[in-house]
C-alpha cells in the first residue's frame, strides 16, 4: 500500500508545500525542528486541515480539496504515535492498549493486547497507570496502542526524543522489529540522522516547509548536508576528557574543543558544524567565551537560502570547508568579500552531537 | 440507625419535616434534571467555537448577577399559567409549574445552572485536547471520545459543579418564592419555611432547627464531593494495584 501526500498550508511563519509518496517500510521525514514535519503527520491524520491538497492511502481518498473529501479522523485508519506518548492517565496500561477501535469495527481483544504487551516487554506493567511508567515504557505502550488499532499507515512523531540513550536503543530495537513485521507503511519523523539511517528505506528531507530532497537515506542525508548549511568535518581525537570534561580534536585547519566524545584516542570522529553556530571575526577574538577559533579564508559570500535577511559566507579552513550564516548587515559592516582572511568562532557546546556523545566512524 | 432517624423525626415537627423533604426533592430533581443540559452547555463553551459563543456564555451567567427576584419574575412571566412556555407545557405534557413544587425545581435549576456550568467547563478545559486527538486517531468517534476520555477526566469537576448546584438549590429563596410562592407542603422549601417561621413570634425554635438541618446538608454535600473528587484524582495518579 502507498500513501500519496500533496498538501499546502499557510503556517504562521512559512508555507508548508509538500508532495511525496511513501510505500512499504519506513519512510523518514527528516529536517530540523520547526520545519513542518509534525504538521504533515497531523494533516495526514486529519487533526489539522490543509488549505489545499490531496491525500490518498492505497485506493482510499482521505482528503481532496477539489472534490471536497475530508474523512474524519476516527475513520482514517491512520495510527499516530505522538512525541509525548499521550497515554490516557485514567486507564491502566492494558486499558490503553485495548482502547483502539479497529477499522473493521471490532474492538481490540484482551488476548491481542496481551500478546502485544509481550512483544513490547510490558507484561508486568499491565495494571500500572501511565504516571507510573518510565518514558521508554510509556512510548512503547503508545506504539503498541497504535498498532493494535490495526492502522493502514503508522506514523511516529519523534518517538525517541524524550528518552535517554539506553531507552532510545530499547525502543529503536523494537521499531526495527515492528518495521519488519507490521507490513504497513510507516512514516517516521525525526531530526536525528542516526535514527533515520538505521530505520528508514526512504528519506524525505524537509526544510522551511518544502521537500528539498528525497531518496535513499544514506545518499540524501549526505547530500542535504552538502547543499544545506551544515558541514561535517572528519576529525581525529587527540586529547580526551580533560579535567573539565572537554576533549580536543584535530582537523585540517586547526583544533576543535568539544564536549562528550565517545571514542578512543586517535579515532576519527565526525563533527557537524551548523552555519548558524559560526561567528566571524576580523581579528583573533579576545575576551570571548567561545573556545574554538579557526583561521579561514572567505571563498564565497552569497544570499542565504534560509532567510532573506542573512548571507551565507563560505570558508576554507585547511582542506575543509565551513559555512557561516550571518546577517546582511554584518556582511556590510565588516565589508566581507571573497579572498579575505577571517576568523571563524564556534562555541564548544554547539559541537555536541544532539543524539549524545560523538561516535567514532569507520573510514 | 432507625433510632437516630426516629429521634430526628421527633426532633423536627411535621411542618419542618415537610419543608426538609420538599427541599431535598426539589434540589435533587433540579440538579439531576439540569445536569445533562449543564454538561452539554459546558462542553459547548469549552470546546466549540461558534457564533453566539459569548452570548450563550453571558446568558448562562445571567442568573448569577440578576437579582433573584427578577429571575423569579421572568420565570413567572414565561412559565406561569398565562406564560407561553407555561401554557405549552401544560397543554402538551400536563405539566404545571407555577405555584407547584416542579416550579420550585425549575427556579432552583436556573439559579444553580451558572455554578454547575462554570465548574464543569473549567474541568473540561483542563482536559488535554491532545488526549482527545490521540483517541480519535485510534478510531474513537467524537461521542465515544467524550464518554471515555473527556468526561472521566473531568469527573471531579463535574461532581463539584453538581454539588454546587445542589447546595444552591437547597438554599435558593428569592426566585423560588417569587415564582411559586410559599405554600406549606407544596412549595415551601427550607429557606421559605425559615422565612415564614421567623415572621411569627413562636417560630424561632423551628427556624433554628431548620437552620441546623441546612448547615448539615450543605457541609455533608461538600464533604462527599471532596471525597469523590479526591478518589478519582488518586486513582489517576497512583493507579489501582500499583506499587511504585
Amino acid at each position: 500500500m502507498n500513501i500519496d501526500v500533496a498538501l499546502r498550508k499557510q503556517m504562521s511563519d512559512f508555507t508548508l508545500d509538500i508532495a511525496f509518496t511513501a510505500g512499504e517500510g519506513v519512510t523518514a521525514l527528516f529536517g530540523r525542528s520547526g520545519a513542518g514535519k509534525s504538521t504533515i503527520l497531523k494533516v495526514i491524520a486529519g487533526l489539522v486541515h490543509p488549505d489545499a491538497g490531496r491525500i490518498t492511502l492505497g485506493d482510499r481518498v482521505l482528503f481532496d480539496h477539489v472534490s471536497r473529501v475530508d474523512v474524519p479522523v476516527h475513520k482514517r485508519s491512520v495510527g499516530l504515535v505522538f512525541q509525548d506518548a499521550r497515554l490516557f492517565p485514567h486507564k491502566s496500561v492494558l486499558g490503553n492498549l485495548c482502547y483502539g477501535v479497529r477499522a473493521s469495527g471490532g474492538e481490540v481483544t484482551r488476548a491481542d493486547a496481551l500478546s502485544m504487551a509481550k512483544l513490547l516487554g510490558l507484561e508486568d506493567r499491565l495494571k500500572h497507570r501511565p504516571a507510573q511508567l518510565s518514558g521508554g515504557e510509556a512510548q512503547r505502550v503508545a506504539i503498541g496502542r497504535a498498532l493494535l488499532s490495526k492502522p493502514q499507515l503508522l506514523m511516529l512523531d519523534e518517538p525517541l526524543s524524550g528518552l535517554d540513550q539506553a531507552r532510545k536503543a530499547d525502543v529503536l530495537a523494537l521499531l526495527e522489529k515492528l518495521r519488519d513485521a507490521a507490513g504497513v507503511p510507516i512514516l517516521y519523523v525525526s531530526h536525528q540522522r542516526d535514527e533515520v539511517l538505521r530505520l528508514a528505506r526512504h528519506a524525505v528531507v524537509i526544510a522551511d516547509g518544502k521537500v528539498i530532497e528525497q531518496g535513499p537515506p544514506a545518499a540524501v542525508l549526505g547530500l542535504s548536508a552538502q547543499q544545506g548549511l551544515a558541514r561535517t568535518l572528519k576529525a581525529r581525537l587527540i586529547m580526551k576528557n580533560s579535567a573539565d570534561g572537554l576533549s580536543e580534536l584535530s582537523i585540517s585547519g586547526g583544533k576543535l574543543i568539544v564536549p562528550q566524545v565517545n571514542a578512543a584516542l586517535g579515532d576519527t570522529v565526525e563533527v557537524e558544524i551548523c552555519a548558524r553556530d559560526v561567528m566571524l571575526s576580523l581579528v583573533p577574538p579576545d575576551g570571548l567565551s567561545a573556545l574554538n577559533t579557526l583561521a579561514c579564508d572567505i571563498t564565497e559570500v552569497r544570499p542565504s537560502t534560509a532567510s532573506s535577511s542573512s548571507m551565507d559566507v563560505h570558508l576554507a579552513c585547511g582542506t575543509d570547508t565551513l559555512v557561516a550564516q550571518i546577517t546582511k548587515r554584518s556582511v556590510g559592516l565588516m565589508a566581507l568579500e571573497p579572498g579575505q582572511p577571517i576568523y571563524a568562532v564556534v562555541k564548544a557546546v554547539a559541537l555536541a552531537d544532539p543524539s549524545g556523545a560523538l561516535q567514532p566512524v569507520d573510514l | 440507625m432507625t433510632d437516630v432517624l426516629a429521634s430526628a423525626a421527633d426532633w423536627l415537627g411535621p411542618d419542618e419535616w415537610q419543608a426538609v423533604a420538599l427541599s431535598l426533592q426539589v434540589a435533587l430533581v433540579a440538579t439531576l434534571a439540569s445536569l445533562p443540559l449543564g454538561l452539554l452547555t459546558a462542553y459547548a463553551l469549552a470546546r466549540w467555537r461558534f457564533p453566539g459563543h459569548s452570548v450563550l456564555n453571558a446568558l448562562v451567567h445571567l442568573p448569577l448577577v440578576l437579582p433573584p427576584v427578577v429571575t423569579g419574575y421572568l420565570l413567572l412571566i414565561g412559565f406561569g399559567r398565562q406564560g407561553p412556555a407555561g401554557q405549552f407545557l401544560q397543554e402538551t405534557f400536563g405539566l404545571r409549574l407555577a405555584f407547584e413544587w416542579t416550579g420550585a425545581a425549575l427556579a432552583c435549576a436556573v439559579m444553580g445552572f451558572p455554578l454547575m456550568v462554570r465548574a464543569i467547563r473549567l474541568a473540561i478545559e483542563a482536559v488535554d485536547e491532545g488526549l482527545e486527538e490521540a483517541a480519535a486517531t485510534l478510531g474513537a468517534s467524537r461521542v465515544w471520545v467524550l464518554l471515555t476520555i473527556t468526561l472521566p477526566l473531568a469527573f471531579s469537576g463535574i461532581v463539584a459543579g453538581t454539588v454546587l448546584a445542589f447546595a444552591k438549590a437547597m438554599g435558593e429563596f428569592g426566585a423560588t418564592i417569587t415564582f411559586v410562592s410559599n405554600i406549606p407542603g407544596r412549595t415551601q422549601t427550607i429557606p421559605s419555611a425559615i422565612y415564614a417561621f421567623l415572621q411569627v413570634p413562636s417560630g424561632e425554635e423551628s427556624a433554628f432547627r431548620l437552620i441546623i438541618v441546612s448547615i448539615a446538608v450543605s457541609v455533608g454535600a461538600v464533604l462527599v464531593a471532596e471525597l469523590l473528587a479526591r478518589r478519582t484524582a488518586h486513582s489517576i495518579r497512583r493507579g489501582i494495584g500499583g506499587h511504585r
